[in-house]
């Protein structure tokens, strides 16, 4: 006897993930999943967007690292509330894991909620959180083949942020072959460039930031 | 891609229709695997084997039947199969594609007794 069924294999994630932004649209948080390579700066990143949001929107952050609470402890000590998750070995963040953080990051006091995934470039494109927005951020030292080398991270995000573009002039790296590559996954992807360093382009991405939490604020009216 | 975690939510989801449907045994399991879908046959095969080991779908016949990714262009919307690594638009050239199929990744069915 046959037995329909047409289930998606990942489903009880996705529906963790979906339990997720319900709890945060019910607290008018608006949930941002920050992936990227180790190293290309997701918690600078954070650190930067904080400084410039100063002010504007209280922000929270839940880090998610195989050890250690490095990076919680880098983005509390800009005064926000930060949440560690340690995988101990899983390579990717899943929606359950960001559920179980959730229970400890003060929904009421924040507007926007930045999830700093585990650096890694294939897994956790995967595997959906339950935030608005995913975000991918390219950093130009990686090279610029990275779109074609890793599909589906780049076709499965909303946001692409270059990082480190002050290193530009020192490095061969070919933004237009690069964007040539983003463009074949994700035409029109909402692309900002930035360097955590000098600073340049942050703005650009927290006035995105504000306009989102805005919309998200105005939907949910 | 985590093809442990992967078949143990396959395991899973059969267990569970399979339980709906009053089954004692199953014998086949269909997936629908898109061509875009990173995931490993004999990897999954191998974890089935193990963890079904216990229950009513120990040796069932797990069949990949895949699905061909398909792009859809921006520009002159023609749709068309991605060329090995190629996967500019072959109509007009664009390369402004879409995935519109090939991402599929499900349990289809299954065949009880």
């Amino acid at each position: 006897m046959k037995v329909s069924v047409v289930e998606r294999i990942l489903s009880a994630n996705d529906r963790l993930a979906l339990e997720n932004q319900t709890l945060l649209d019910a607290h008018g948080v608006l949930g941002v999943n920050l992936m990227a390579s180790p190293g290309a700066g997701k918690t600078s990143l954070i650190e930067q967007t904080i400084d410039a949001l100063q002010g504007c929107l209280c922000l929270g952050a839940v880090d998610g690292d195989i050890a250690t609470s490095l990076d919680a402890d880098r983005v509390a000590a800009r005064g926000i509330p930060a949440v560690q998750i340690n995988t101990g070995g899983s390579c990717h963040l899943d929606a359950n894991m960001l559920k179980r953080a959730l229970s400890d990051v003060p929904l009421d006091e924040i507007d926007l909620l930045l999830v700093e995934n585990v650096g890694n470039l294939i897994c956790p494109a995967n595997f959906k959180l339950g935030t608005h927005f995913s975000a991918v951020i390219a950093s130009i030292p990686e090279g610029d083949d990275k779109p074609y080398k890793y599909p589906p991270m780049y076709t499965g995000v909303d946001v692409l942020i270059i990082n480190k573009i002050d290193l530009l002039p020192y490095l061969e790296f070919d933004l237009d072959y690069f964007s040539r590559g983003v463009e074949i996954l994700n035409s029109g992807i909402v692309t900002f460039e930035v360097s955590c360093k000098t600073g340049e382009g942050i703005h650009a991405w927290a006035d995105w930031l504000v306009e989102q939490v805005e919309a998200h604020t105005q939907a949910s009216e | 891609m985590h093809e442990l975690p992967v078949t143990e939510s396959i395991l899973e989801i059969v267990l569970r229709h399979a339980k709906e449907a009053g089954a004692t045994r199953v014998m086949q399991i269909d997936l629908t695997i898109g061509d875009f879908s990173s995931i490993v046959d004999d990897s999954v095969q191998f974890y089935f084997d193990i963890l079904s080991k216990e229950t009513i779908a120990k040796d069932a016949q797990l069949v990949f039947n895949r699905v061909p990714g398909k792009l859809r262009c921006w520009d002159c919307q023609a749709t068309f199969a991605p060329n090995g690594r190629e996967y500019s638009c072959p109509k007009c050239g664009s390369m402004r594609v879409q995935v519109v199929d090939g991402r599929e990744f499900r349990v289809e069915s299954i065949e009880v007794e």
